[in-house]
């Protein structure tokens, strides 16, 4: 019969500093290790690797195939190729978001990824393609860290600065994640409701999905935003509201709710983005944009005073060598300056389209002769990208009509088919 | 068996030295309980007629008579001398002992049994020899334990039935130490045997004993029957013989018993027989019985039978407290009267009581409190409200009953801390309702000139403070701080200022934050000034200052303590320095108080811990450098070393948290792992673990970097790997491992084939305590995922080791709780070695090697689901695994996959949870899923 311990803890904390160093650490370890864990869910996965037969073969090229993914993984894990990977990224994140001013325009006016309009239906538009209605409003970039939330607009100026539910997006006495913790969103922040709304994840919680297929990143966003708070309303940690918007398969059902339903948001014509494509800055083919009259009211370029010219304006990058290019990568020539006329390389130009001068050629639009207008909007950051002018004009002639995408579906694919798993109503 | 000269020299028998005893008579003695005398044949075999005997004859012979002579003549004075005050004597006593127990169990038990039992020995050589046969049938470690169970089962059936005749025979010796030997010896066989059925007459042997009228032999037999229940689980013993016991051991406690020894031997013994009266408390009527005879024996007249009926009393509030609502008025008026009255061992039970009454209800409550179902397992009675406005002024009362300089006693408990201690415990129970019943006694008394008046009123707020509400306090909380920060500085008796510092560093524990309305500024300065008194009060003091600083904790840039940073800093590394710093744990209080300081550091004020890095540094340096120490003072160098390392590991973690800290600070890396693998020369657990601790945060700080710091590391890390002993130092090693595995990547793998044997060899090893192996299967996902396919090697051990721990993990029927808890860690461990494991395969041309294990882990995971008790994590962990074996196995599991339960019912569960967690692994795992089965 042990004698019985009567003694209770008397004028000590009960919890000793040793313990909790202790448990300091194992909760940083299991955060760190589930960190680890989904960060490898995250990478690019041989999920993704397509099936080569629902493939026509003219296609694959545009597409990340298995060399790419492959390519992407080796990246992460090769020394020597450093410079190019995602951790490397994050790491130019992290210092941009120190940068100040001009510098800080000019760096985060790089990193949207930035659509090109459809001149014409991609191919296997309902088996590779997400459609969903794009908000109006001014496309940002939402960068959450340190306390605080920034976004900032594609030419890289800021919008807004304020607290937001978003990880580490407001100084708030909870502690929604550590320090170093930071997110980036793409966003279009529609004016009426005061709302950004959230086409896309780049980075979440400090980890990258820059080398994730759109589908994942769909799927990451549309789980994890709203756990956050950020959908709620506002309050004094949190100026603005978030919101995603729902996404569809890009099926006959999928395509007539994106283009007919209504949305919380004044429409501004369709996205479409193929689910297997990664992040990437710049222009790319993989996400389009499609615009008519019914879905929105910017069809048609406006001028500077807001209206629609009685013929096709375009911006055009002027270079030293008195080149008028886009700004596509490589640039697309659409002509040439008189040397006199030069007044600045770099400069940002607004010309008028002759209609009569303008000639399709295997495909390929080429304007001819220019009528030089005046110096692009002093907030410009880019030309404008050589499927936009394409886009502008076809609107303007033959435009590209709703029944031309549905007429691309194929008939066969089930039309039944229930709505899929990443389709995101709320 | 075969005789042994050399040990027959050591005994001194071929010397002469103990009287000559014939071969007979020394088989006479040890001949009780032997099988027969061999039958011994006239042989004319081979010649003229000789006594014919085999050699296993001889044997059979010689074995008796070897450990009868030792037990008749040598083992007394060996038992003696091993008690001797003479240090040589005492080291050659032991090595025999040791050498007889090797080489001769079963002599060695007979001859201890038979010391204790021979009433003609000295009583000094019967207790060490019963207290040697208690440890060679028991040992902590459970390994060992385990280990001597088994040789006691495998031991001859005759000598143990030898030895336990010697045993029971003991307990009827006029001698009450040999008795009381052999009361606990006996009850150590029984915890071996009963589970085993075997001496199933032991219980009856023992009530028949009780019957007889000899009072020692009751006693004796009574306090046999305690310590049997002490170590017997109930599940071992029938209700038939356990109503047999209780009605023995309660007619020992009546009051009709007119041995004292016999009643206090009785009450004892219910203490511990309470476990085994489950079925006795819930008839109405035995109850009754059982808590008049306990109440009646706290009224005797004999202190020691009053403290231990209040100690039954103590056991039944926890136990049975479901069962003592018809009892609970005439329990106050008992302890109430104990607490005024008695005698300060019985009025501290008496305290006891209420405070483990609260425990309970606290536990309920709290159980209410999680969820809103309010369907506990144990309905909470509010006996603690109820009994309130009776209670609250008993506890006040004995708040008056402080002795002097109880704060310099470490191991002081006296009626006051106790009653102080209770009327916290009320406080946490009751919540507010508390308030109004105390205030008038600390208004009344708070400005008495009689420090003890002073103390009580200043201990009974701090003892208030945990339990109502903020609102209710905060009208009080600031004008009482004011009042104390005055005492603080003025007040002239010390423990007075040491109990009104602690009551501070309760406000700011439980009602940190805008509620205090003094400016930090105003309190920091007392604080500080505080620092310098005397060391018990200077200890509250940094204290306090570690609660405030915790709740200063705010992420941003404006924290109030903030502009005197550096000053607090500077008072803390002070204190640290003081010459009397030893006393009252005030070093320790002043580095775990630099701590949380230095962990609630701004942006503004982290500059400042940068600072601190070399001071520590250099301290660390210091003690590494100081030579010729006395073991007291290596001692506490190494307590100071490991609060240092503590210190470091603290700083490692903040400034490595942010960027641009983090690449100033890792300036010192080389400097730091220099000291840290100095420290691992010196020999200490604490030390070992705070060095270990700090370098897996430098790794992860480091990153790649850390690899030039492996080649040294690494003998220390197989160290900590290798540590059975002090499993805390390893299980933090296999911590750092993981750290290792993030920092380095697939840089560590050079280092893994040593890593991996270490880990497995921990895994197989019973030695090792049980809690370190979920996180050595957590670490081989760690592993995995850092190096990837490379891990292939390992597959062939790792992945058997897993399926075996997870056979295991699902056929745990009918635990307890602890086993519970332990299982759930054991399956996340697994499952995270899993995730590791297929998460490091994907995209390797190597992912078919897993396929084979992809059935067996899907198997495990329909199994978890069909148990039904996995926890959150648990639930978590699994539906990761599904997604990760779907994700890197892709098309080639689809089929499995889509056989499995957990794909369908156990998905859809876990889609449908609460928890976020879950939730979103699930959401994960689905979309994987859905991929591999689709393609």
């Amino acid at each position: 019969m042990a004698p019985h311990e009567l003694r209770r803890p008397f004028k000590r904390p009960a919890i000793s500093d040793q313990q909790r160093r202790r448990d300091l650490a194992l909760i940083r370890q299991t955060q760190q290790r589930s960190d680890s864990q989904n960060r490898a869910r995250r990478l690019a996965s041989s999920l993704f690797d397509l099936p080569s037969h629902s493939f026509p073969d003219a296609c694959q090229a545009d597409f990340p195939d298995n060399v790419d993914v492959g390519y992407a993984i080796a990246l992460e894990q090769s020394p020597e190729l450093e410079a190019s990977s995602p951790t490397v990224r994050h790491l130019d994140f992290v210092q941009a978001s120190k940068l100040k001013g001009s510098a800080a325009r000019h760096w985060f006016a790089r990193q949207l990824m930035l659509t090109e309009w459809m001149i014409d239906v991609p191919p296997n538009l309902d088996r590779d393609w997400y459609v969903f209605a794009r908000p109006a409003g001014k496309r940002c970039f939402v960068v959450s860290s340190n306390g605080s939330t920034v976004s900032r607009l594609r030419n890289g100026s800021v919008l807004h600065h304020f607290p937001s539910s978003l990880p580490n997006g407001a100084r708030t006495k909870e502690i929604s994640a550590p320090s170093h913790v930071y997110c980036i969103l793409d966003c279009i922040f529609h004016e009426p409701d005061q709302t950004y709304y959230v086409i896309d994840m780049v980075c979440w919680r400090g980890y990258s999905l820059y080398d994730c297929s759109a589908e994942f990143r769909f799927f990451w966003l549309n789980s994890k935003l709203s756990e956050t708070g950020a959908c709620n309303p506002p309050s004094t940690y949190h100026r603005y509201r978030f919101s995603v918007v729902p996404i569809y398969d890009c099926n006959r059902i999928g395509l007539h709710k994106a283009y007919t339903g209504g949305f919380a948001f004044v429409k501004d014509g369709l996205l479409f983005y193929n689910r297997h494509a990664h992040y990437q800055t710049g222009n790319t083919p993989l996400a389009l944009v499609w615009k008519d009259e019914l879905c929105s009211q910017y069809v048609l370029d406006t001028d500077s005073e807001g209206h629609v010219p009685a013929e096709q304006q375009v911006v055009l990058e002027l270079q030293d060598d008195g080149k008028l290019t886009t700004s596509d990568d490589p640039p697309i020539l659409f002509g040439c300056l008189e040397k006199e006329i030069i007044q600045k390389a770099g400069n940002f130009l607004r010309f008028s389209v002759i209609d009569e001068c303008v000639r399709i050629v295997d495909g390929k639009l080429e304007l001819g002769d220019l009528k030089f207008v005046g110096k692009a909007n002093r907030a410009r950051a880019f030309a404008d990208s050589y499927s936009k002018v394409f886009f502008q004009y076809t609107a303007r002639h033959s435009p590209l009509q709703f029944q031309d995408l549905i007429a691309s579906l194929d008939p066969n694919l089930d039309e039944n088919s229930e709505s899929n798993d990443m389709e995101m109503i709320d | 068996m075969v005789m042994e000269a050399t040990r027959l020299r050591d005994l001194g028998f071929l010397f002469g030295k103990c009287s000559s005893r014939i071969f007979k008579d020394a088989l006479a003695v040890a001949s009780q309980g032997l099988p027969s005398f061999p039958n011994l044949k006239i042989s004319s075999h081979r010649g003229p007629p000789a006594l014919w005997i085999s050699e296993e004859e001889i044997n059979s012979l010689a074995i008796p008579f070897e450990f009868s002579l030792i037990m008749a003549v040598e083992i007394t004075q060996v038992l003696l001398n091993a008690q001797s005050v003479d240090a040589s004597a005492r080291k050659y006593a032991e090595e025999s002992l040791n050498q007889f127990q090797d080489q001769n169990l079963p002599s060695f038990f007979l001859a201890l049994s038979g010391e204790l039992a021979n009433n003609d020995k000295p009583v000094d050589s019967r207790k060490l020899a019963g207290l040697i046969l208690k440890n060679t049938l028991d040992a902590k470690e459970q390994h060992r334990k385990n280990d001597l169970i088994q040789r006691w089962l495998s031991l001859d059936m005759f000598v143990k039935a030898q030895v336990k005749g010697c045993l029971l025979q003991t307990l009827s010796s006029p001698v009450s130490d040999a008795r009381s030997t052999a009361s606990q010896v006996i009850a150590k066989v029984a915890g071996i045997e009963l589970p085993h059925k075997q001496w199933p007459e032991l219980i009856s042997t023992l009530l028949s004993n009780i019957q007889q009228q000899q009072s020692h032999v009751k006693q004796a037999t009574l306090e046999t029957l305690g310590y049997l229940c002490e170590e017997v689980s109930p599940d071992f013993v029938d209700q038939d013989q356990v109503n047999k016991i209780l009605t023995a051991v309660v007619q020992g406690m009546n009051a009709s018993e007119v041995n004292n020894d016999v009643r206090l031997s009785a009450t004892r013994a219910l203490y511990n027989a309470l476990g085994f009266a489950q079925a006795n408390f819930s008839n109405d009527m035995e109850r009754d019985y059982l808590m008049r005879v306990v109440c009646e024996a706290t009224l005797t007249p004999e202190l020691k039978i009053r403290q231990a009926a209040f100690e039954c009393l103590v056991a039944i509030s926890s136990s049975y407290y479901d069962k003592l609502g018809s009892y609970m008025q005439d329990i106050f008026i008992i302890t109430a009267k104990a607490v005024k009255e008695d005698e300060e061992p019985v009025a501290l039970q008496a305290i006891e009581f209420w405070s483990s009454i609260c425990d309970e209800e606290i536990d309920i409550l709290d159980e209410y409190g999680s969820d809103f179902s309010a369907d506990s397992d144990t309905p909470c009675f509010y006996f603690i409200r109820q009994a309130l406005p009776a209670l609250v002024p008993m506890l006040l009362d004995t708040l008056l009953k402080q002795e002097e300089d109880q704060d310099l006693d470490e191991g002081a408990w006296n009626i006051a801390m106790a009653g102080g201690t209770c009327l916290g415990l009320v406080a946490r129970t009751v919540g507010d309702d508390i308030v109004p019943l105390v205030m008038p006694f600390i208004e009344e008394n708070i400005s008495k000139p009689d420090w003890r008046q002073r103390e009580a009123a200043t201990y009974a707020f701090g003892s208030i403070l945990e339990g109502p509400s903020p609102e209710k306090l905060t009208p009080t909380i600031n004008v009482a701080l004011n009042f104390m920060l005055t005492a603080l500085i003025n007040d002239p008796n010390n423990h007075v200022k040491d109990t009104t510092a602690w009551t501070v560093g309760r406000i700011f524990e439980f009602m940190h934050g805008p509620t205090v309305e003094i400016p930090v500024r105003t309190i920091l300065s007392v604080l500080l000034q505080c620092m310098k008194d005397v060391p018990n009060v200077a200890e509250k003091a940094c204290g306090a200052l570690y609660f405030l600083a915790r709740g200063c904790e705010v992420v941003g840039s404006a924290s109030p303590l903030s502009p005197l940073f550096a000053d607090i800093i500077q008072a803390l590394l002070s204190v640290t320095h003081r010459e009397d710093a030893g006393e009252s744990r005030l070093r320790t209080a002043a580095y775990e108080t630099l701590n949380e300081v230095v962990r609630c550091a701004t942006d503004e004020t982290t500059p400042i811990v940068m600072q601190l890095v070399p001071v520590i540094m250099v301290e660390l340096h210091r003690t590494l450098e100081a030579q010729k120490l006395t073991s007291d003072e290596r001692e506490k160098q190494n307590e100071l070393q490991g609060l240092l390392c503590g210190c470091l590991q603290v700083i490692i973690q903040k400034l490595g948290s942010a960027e641009p800290t983090k690449y100033t600070f890792l300036q010192y890396t080389d400097q730091m792992m220099d000291l840290f693998l100095r420290v691992f020369a010196c020999r200490n657990a604490t030390v070992h673990e705070e060095a270990m601790l700090a370098i897996g945060a430098l790794a992860y700080a480091a990153g790649h970097n850390f690899l030039k710091y492996m080649q040294g590391f690494y003998p220390y890390l197989e160290m900590g790997l290798q540590n059975f002993e002090e499993y805390q130092v390893c299980a933090i090693t296999v911590g750092v491992v993981g750290d290792l595995c993030r920092a380095l990547d697939d840089k560590i793998l050079p280092f893994c084939d040593g890593i991996m044997t270490h880990l497995l060899k921990d895994l197989s090893s019973n030695q090792l305590h049980r809690s370190v192996k979920p996180p050595i299967f957590s670490c081989f996902g760690d592993i995995a995922l850092a190096i990837g396919e490379n891990f292939e090697k390992y597959l062939i051990y790792a992945m058997p080791m897993l399926q075996s721990a997870a056979e295991l993990s699902t056929l745990v029927a009918e635990a307890d709780d602890e086993m519970i808890e332990y299982t759930n860690q054991l399956r996340n461990g697994i499952l995270e070695a899993h995730s590791g494991i297929l998460q490091g395969f994907k995209n390797s041309p190597k992912t078919q090697l897993l396929m084979p294990y992809a059935s067996n882990i899907l198997q495990f995971l329909d199994s978890l689901y069909n148990e039904k008790d996995m926890d959150d994590i648990v639930m978590k962990a699994a539906v990761g695994v599904l997604g990760d074996l779907a994700d890197t196995l892709g098309a080639n599991a689809g089929p499995l996959i889509s056989q499995s339960v957990s794909s369908k019912d156990f998905l859809e569960e876990c889609l449908a949870s609460d928890e976020h967690l879950i939730k979103e692994s699930a959401q994960w795992a689905k979309f994987a899923v859905s991929r591999a089965i689709s393609g």
